[in-house]
């Protein structure tokens, strides 16, 4: 009964997201967002409750599983994780409409264009992603969750991946909303500005929680593999980083506007390009979903609709140019400017890194593979300036600023800086001068900009004093998952200033069946990596708050 | 723009662990660290992205020891790797040699930087 | 300059149409063996009363090197296919046993069949990386001269029988 009226609402919301483009009434948006909640909620229900007639709860639950995994397994599919795709879509929606101070015309604009996407997924999960299917005779169990998703991580790292996957469709529907009306300018950005830091904070948060869910649970050691569904993550991260920033040049002095909505067009673009590569079976990953190419073909087609629909629009409308107020080689502008081309550089890197292989196997040029040391190699010389750009860029004015005032704000950090790496290399130190030399710049950007907090970088304990936290008590396990067969290794983890002692089970001795492998690790300053990004992710919802006011 | 740090970190420090067992390794710490070393550019087949010196899988494990075996015997590195490579094609090497076919692949970073460094410089330097 | 962004697109979107609409698993790897002459090697055999596999088998005759295992599941599958190419072919099919022991082997042939003329025994998977074998079953056609000239991921049907080995088989005994 209840699944059925999920399925209803679903279809009700189809026809609601339907209208929306074509009737400009208050109340639509918060009706999708009410249609679509049921809608997800039913299939909470179904899942909770053990509901084995519905085909999604059989595939993916098992009635012993502990509760919080019957809920967060609701995601843990492909069909589950679209309607949290569409229903974060809706609440997005909802907020905008909700949202007082953007003015009516934009706002029309801006929900119509949501509701065409909006509508474009639905029918996707209505046509090739039913979650709400039924399966006569209701068998008596259900076939289980695949034992690496049943851990909180689960709960929390889709939630909030999708957040800021979909939050950016906020920006891109601001951008085709300003072409349209082909008015670009510092109103606009002020309007856009905290959308795309509320979707950048959450898609921040989301690529970390994975990061550390990966780290604990794979039982590698590892957070950040370059594999290619981790790369879609990444590619809508930096252009939306890369947006972030020029959404902010152009609020100020009224530049960069048809950048910025080149930008905003590309962030979401690349979140449906994530979507689309995870799903359409194109690319072999360890997170890719099971796919099927009907769905493919579907997501392509939403796909060239939205992003080629909007490049086209772009092509056509996008202002003449006559971007605003002009600034000089140093200034804030430039600065930012410069960040920008770095972090499009990026992007494009790991494009390209990311659907090489596929070119050239098409292509019948043989098999190839491009993984971490690719990354490393071409990334790792582009991260030197850039860095030295993060740390003098907060120091230049904007409009114009002059270079002999710039160096000498900036002596003081660079003399530090300099000293510091001089000590770090002189240290009897095993690791490698790169590590070295990633410390150094850190230690840079953190010295210029906040002239603090540099001991922490420079600080290393002696390799003895780990010796001291191995007598600790840990205990790190490996699963047994009955249904799946499946062993799963839970990690030990031990936390020592901001490295981490990692402890994880490996084989069973063959001849000895009582002695098993243990691995330990010695993770230096890892936990600066999950720090970072919660000191990023804290900035953004800082200056949430802060919102300047559009005049 | 300090932001960016985590992509900085993330970058710097993205080790991961190996799946060496005790067995394997070599007595001489040499040449087991260059096994290491040539262990993490090599991609284990079976499970599509890890290096051969993170997983623990029987194909990863079997490799790990050929590549110890051959170092042991006095191959130098790149002998070792092109044996591999002979075996199992490009696809073995997680970062693709330079060729004609991966040109596209290598300069993409560069040209990229390059196309827009210009189009910064053109930006700045036009007068409103 | 404005154009950019969609043309790039576009032609990306119909690259991703060619590709979906033909359909090509991106999981199979093509092998760097194909065209290269079989390694040498010299089996011993897994069997009493079979003979044992050796690089000198492959000479005269194109013939089929079938990977294989008895704990391997996917190997139950395809005893039936490769016995029906071996007897309407008229080739031989090499097994080389995979990690394996003598024991749970005979009793697997019994069950499964036994299309093989010759076994040999590749106790540590030594000779299997030789050929480049990243899984099992993995299938290859090799030529009168010893060359490879195919390999097969997975389980051999008869559907693959018809579609692929046929029509190469054909041309290789020309």
């Amino acid at each position: 009964m209840i699944v059925t009226l999920g399925h209803i609402a679903l279809m009700g919301a189809l026809v609601v997201s339907l209208l929306q483009p074509f009737i400009r009434r208050k109340g639509l948006a918060t009706g999708l967002f009410a249609l679509v909640s049921l809608s997800f909620a039913a299939l909470v229900y179904a899942h909770a409750s053990d509901d084995f007639s519905v085909l999604n709860v059989v595939e993916n639950s098992h009635s012993l599983k502990p509760m919080i995994y019957k809920i967060s397994g609701v995601w843990g599919n492909h069909e589950g994780s679209m309607l949290l795709w569409v229903w974060m879509l809706a609440l997005w929606g909802f907020c905008v409409e909700r949202a007082k101070k953007i003015p009516m015309g934009l706002k029309a604009r801006v929900l119509a264009v949501q509701g065409m996407i909006g509508f474009g997924f639905i029918l996707f999960i209505l046509l090739t992603s039913n979650p709400f299917l039924r399966i006569t005779p209701a068998p008596i169990e259900g076939m289980d969750l695949n034992p690496v998703l049943q851990d909180p991580g689960l709960a929390i790292h889709p939630p909030l991946l999708y957040t800021g996957y979909v939050g950016f469709s906020i920006a891109f529907c601001f951008a085709v909303a300003a072409l349209i009306e082909k008015k670009v300018d510092s109103a606009w950005a002020a309007h856009l500005r905290p959308w795309v830091l509320a979707a950048w904070v959450a898609l921040t948060a989301g690529i970390a929680s994975g990061a550390v869910w990966a780290y604990y649970e794979l039982g590698w050691g590892g957070f950040w593999f370059w594999d290619p569904v981790e790369n879609a993550s990444l590619m809508p991260w930096l252009a939306g980083t890369a947006l972030l920033h020029s959404v902010a040049v152009l609020e100020k002095r009224n530049a960069l506007g048809n950048w910025t909505i080149f930008l905003a067009i590309l962030a979401f673009s690349f979140s449906l390009l994530g979507t689309f590569l995870v799903r359409s079976g194109i690319l072999t990953s360890v997170h890719a979903f099971a796919n099927d190419p009907a769905r493919g073909i579907f997501i392509l087609v939403l796909l060239t609709v939205a992003i080629g629909g909007a490049f086209l629009f772009y092509a056509w409308h996008a202002p003449k140019v006559k971007s605003g107020a002009g600034f000089g080689m140093v200034s804030r502008e430039a600065a930012l400017l410069l960040n920008n081309v770095f972090l499009f550089t990026f992007c494009a890197t790991v494009l390209m890194g990311t659907l090489y292989p596929v070119f050239l196997s098409a292509l019948d040029l043989g098999s190839v593979s491009v993984g971490p040391p690719y990354y490393m190699a071409v990334l790792l010389p582009l991260l030197l300036p850039f860095t030295l750009l993060m740390g003098a860029a907060p120091s230049v004015t904007w409009h114009k600023g002059s270079p002999a005032a710039l160096l000498e704000k900036l002596s003081v950090p660079f003399m530090l800086t300099g000293m510091a790496l001089v000590v770090l290399f002189t240290l009897p130190l095993r690791d490698k001068a790169l590590s070295l030399l990633g410390c150094g710049m850190g230690g840079w950007v953190v010295v210029a900009t906040l002239h603090d907090l540099w001991k922490k970088y420079g600080h290393k304990m002696p390799r003895s004093y780990y010796g001291m936290v191995d007598g600790d008590y840990m205990t790190p396990e490996k699963r047994w998952y009955p249904v799946d067969q499946k062993m799963t290794s839970e990690v030990a983890l031990k936390m020592d200033g901001f490295s981490l002692l990692y402890l994880v089970m490996g084989e069973q001795d063959k001849d000895e069946p009582e002695k098993w492998v243990v691995r330990a690790y010695h993770h230096p300053l890892v936990l600066w990596i999950l720090l970072g990004a919660l000191m990023i992710a804290g900035g953004g919802l800082v200056s949430l708050t802060d919102r300047r006011r559009p005049s | 723009m300090r932001a960016c740090f985590l992509f900085l970190l993330l970058m710097v420090l993205s080790f991961s662990a190996a799946a060496v067992e005790p067995g394997e390794m070599l007595k001489d710490p040499v040449l087991e660290a260059r096994a290491r070393e040539i262990s993490k550019n090599l991609r284990c087949l079976v499970c599509q992205g890890e290096a051969i010196d993170d997983s623990n899988s029987d194909f990863a494990k079997d490799l790990r020891v050929l590549v110890r075996t051959r170092l042991a015997a006095g191959d130098t590195d790149d002998a070792v790797v092109n044996f591999l490579r002979d075996r199992y094609g490009d696809f073995i090497l997680l970062k693709p040699p330079v060729e004609n076919k991966t040109l596209l692949l290598w300069l993409t970073p560069f040209l990229v930087l390059g196309a827009g460094l210009c189009a910064a410089f053109a930006i700045i330097r036009r007068k409103p | 300059m404005r154009k950019i962004p969609f043309i790039l697109f576009i032609l990306l979107a119909g690259f991703f149409a060619v590709l979906l609409l033909r359909g090509k698993d991106p999981a199979v790897v093509e092998s760097a063996m194909i065209g290269k002459p079989a390694p040498v090697f010299d089996l011993p055999a897994a069997l009493k009363g079979k003979a044992g596999f050796s690089s000198r088998n492959l000479h005269g005759k194109p013939a089929l090197v079938n990977v294989f295992a008895s704990w391997c599941l996917a190997c139950r599958v395809e005893q039936g296919a490769l016995e029906k190419i071996a007897k309407a072919e008229n080739i031989p099919v090499y097994g080389l046993n995979y990690k394996d022991t003598p024991q749970k082997l005979a009793a697997w042939l019994q069950k499964f069949g036994d299309p093989y003329t010759a076994i040999g025994a590749d106790r540590d998977g030594r000779t299997a990386i030789d050929w480049g074998v990243y899984g099992v079953p993995e299938t290859f056609v090799v030529d009168a001269e010893g060359v490879i000239r195919y390999k097969h991921v997975g389980a051999v049907t008869e559907n693959d029988y018809r579609d692929i080995f046929k029509p190469l088989l054909a041309e290789l005994k020309k």
